[in-house]
């Protein structure tokens, strides 16, 4: 299975929550509508054989809009290909649904990512903060959270 | 059934055998554990967000303080991750490669050794501590000749390395490998017999092929459940597709079955390594890049483009098109990956670190509810977790 063949069976089954499909050095990002999140990954998990999920985790592009994506890296352990999901998430509804219902694995990294960037996940068995302290304020890896810690200006100092 | 109380306690951040700053919060049942929590995060410096702020060469120092027992194999995850998105990875000197497999398996068979030392120690069998890390620091004394660091080596490059291997190193190299499978033996003697150790890990922390996938497990630990995926092998990367070594699979799913992969894995890393110092010939380290390697000293003081590039390099760094990638490597623990996402400029948009041990913790639960309290002990070591990485 190539991973255009992949794409072609994920648009055949999902025709109008797929909005837009890239390729880059090989590697193939599927964007998807965050309604149907739970649905493709699911999909991919039992009928394209993506049995493994990777990572998850969010970017934020301060300024656009929608200004989050959630990123999905999945694998799959019989072909090993690599295809990557992402689902575009608003700033004023910052949530969406867990995948810990189709791997498991997505418990931890979906705390990890409520966490650090802020993205409620609807239905998560555990809500809880992971890395930072449970009494923390603030979300340290939104752009707009100064890199020095609350309170402080934003770092001036390099010239992109 | 009489009616149970269990008891809540705490284990760690503060203990020996939580391998640094873990907290587990264990209810029991008498001896019996009922229920495991990890708690992370004791270590967390910001790593991801530090990133954003730096350009692509200042941020691979901070690679080496993840897992800082394979310290040269996060910065050859992060530097094949931005070799790729530089589209550079086709470019980089043979030399270059060949060395970096060499260290790769060399730090695979000193992450193993402090694995071996402490899940040994924390079991009671005290003297294989010393004798594991007695091999380690000959490790380490040839990680200083290279790198002139002993733990944070800091020494891959983008598009290469940063120096040439020391004269004389690679004897060094072999005799330790020739030496190696020897003190491996010894490491078996002293342990594989003995009816303690073989009682403390058999059928201990069970996990099976299914849960370990679903769980994410990734390295030693899947392969010792019964899955056979080594990414060295199956998304070579570095010119590992001409290497020959035999990817260790055992169906045993216990401590057991992943000390023996571990000790195998070992050999195996020898194997590579005879191999890497067979295949290793003069020739450049560094891809011809200039934009993005910095150039040799000579050159910054003997003409004006050395000088412009290294001047261009280190104020505003390079800045690879907008995309976004994702690399992993087989660290010793699992599969480390680095996803980064540029947006064009001189530092990445969002550098996501996938760390093997903050995922294999996760079926620490898993693979401890049910059993007794001084088998969490031998799971918190079959794991081989290091909190440097988890917290990143």
């Amino acid at each position: 299975m190539t991973l255009q063949a992949v794409v072609d069976k994920l648009k055949a089954k999902f025709a109008s929550s797929v909005l837009d499909e890239r390729e880059f050095r090989g590697e193939m990002t599927v964007t998807v509508t965050k309604e149907e999140i739970v649905a493709v990954c699911t999909f991919l998990r039992d009928e394209l054989g993506f049995n493994f999920l990777t990572d998850i985790c969010a970017v934020d592009s301060l300024g656009e809009s929608p200004r989050f994506m959630v990123v999905y890296q999945l694998y799959n352990i019989g072909e090993h290909l690599r295809f990557r999901v992402k689902a575009p998430v608003e700033e004023a509804d910052a949530t969406i649904d867990t995948v810990s219902c189709v791997w498991t694995t997505a418990n931890w990294l979906e705390r990890e990512c409520w966490d650090l960037m802020g993205i409620t996940f609807n239905n998560h068995p555990d809500p809880r903060r992971i890395l930072m302290p449970a009494d923390w304020e603030g979300h340290p890896l939104r752009k707009d959270y100064p890199v020095q810690g609350p309170d402080r200006e934003p770092y001036q100092g390099r010239v992109r | 059934m009489a009616n149970v109380e269990t008891m809540t306690i705490n284990m760690g951040p503060q203990h020996p055998s939580t391998h640094g700053v873990l907290q587990l919060v264990l209810e029991l049942d008498g001896e019996t554990v009922v229920k495991a929590t990890p708690h992370v995060g004791f270590l967390h410096r910001g790593i991801e967000k530090l990133s954003e702020h730096r350009t692509y060469h200042q941020i691979l120092p901070l690679t080496d303080r993840l897992d800082y027992l394979a310290p040269m194999h996060n910065n050859l995850g992060y530097v094949l991750a931005v070799e790729k998105l530089l589209g550079l990875t086709d470019a980089i000197p043979e030399r270059a490669q060949v060395v970096r497999v060499l260290l790769a398996e060399l730090t695979r068979i000193k992450s193993h050794l402090v694995w071996l030392a402490c899940h040994a120690l924390d079991i009671g069998a005290m003297t294989v501590f010393i004798y594991c890390f007695r091999e380690r620091e000959h490790v380490m004394d040839m990680y200083e000749k290279i790198s002139g660091a002993r733990m944070t080596s800091n020494y891959f490059r983008v598009g290469g390395l940063s120096a040439d291997l020391p004269v004389g190193i690679e004897q060094e190299m072999r005799d330790f490998v020739n030496d190696m499978p020897k003190h491996i033996e010894t490491y078996e003697g002293l342990l594989t017999g003995n009816i303690i150790w073989q009682k403390r890990i058999k059928d201990v922390g069970v996990i099976s092929a299914e849960d370990a996938i679903d769980l994410g497990v990734t390295g030693p630990c899947l392969r010792s459940s019964g899955v056979d995926w080594d990414l060295r092998r199956d998304q070579p990367y570095s010119g590992y597709e001409n290497y020959d070594f035999k990817v260790i699979v055992d169906d045993g799913c216990d401590t057991w079955a992943r000390y023996h992969a571990r000790l195998n894995e070992m050999r195996e890393s020898c194997k590579i390594v005879h191999q890497a110092l067979d295949k290793l010939k003069p020739g450049p380290i560094l891809a011809d890049a200039p934009k993005v390697c910095l150039p040799p000293k000579q050159d910054v003081v003997n003409s004006i483009e050395g000088l412009i590039h290294q001047f261009k390099i280190i104020t505003e760094g390079f800045k690879p098109e907008e995309g976004e990638i994702y690399v992993g490597v087989e660290n010793p623990k699992g599969e480390v990956g680095f996803y980064i996402n540029s947006d064009g400029s001189a530092c990445p948009k969002r550098m996501k670190i996938r760390s093997a041990s903050f995922v294999n913790l996760q079926a620490l639960p898993k693979m401890c509810e049910g059993s007794l309290i001084a088998d969490v002990v031998a799971v918190i070591g079959t794991l081989d977790i290091v909190l440097g990485e988890i917290d990143r």
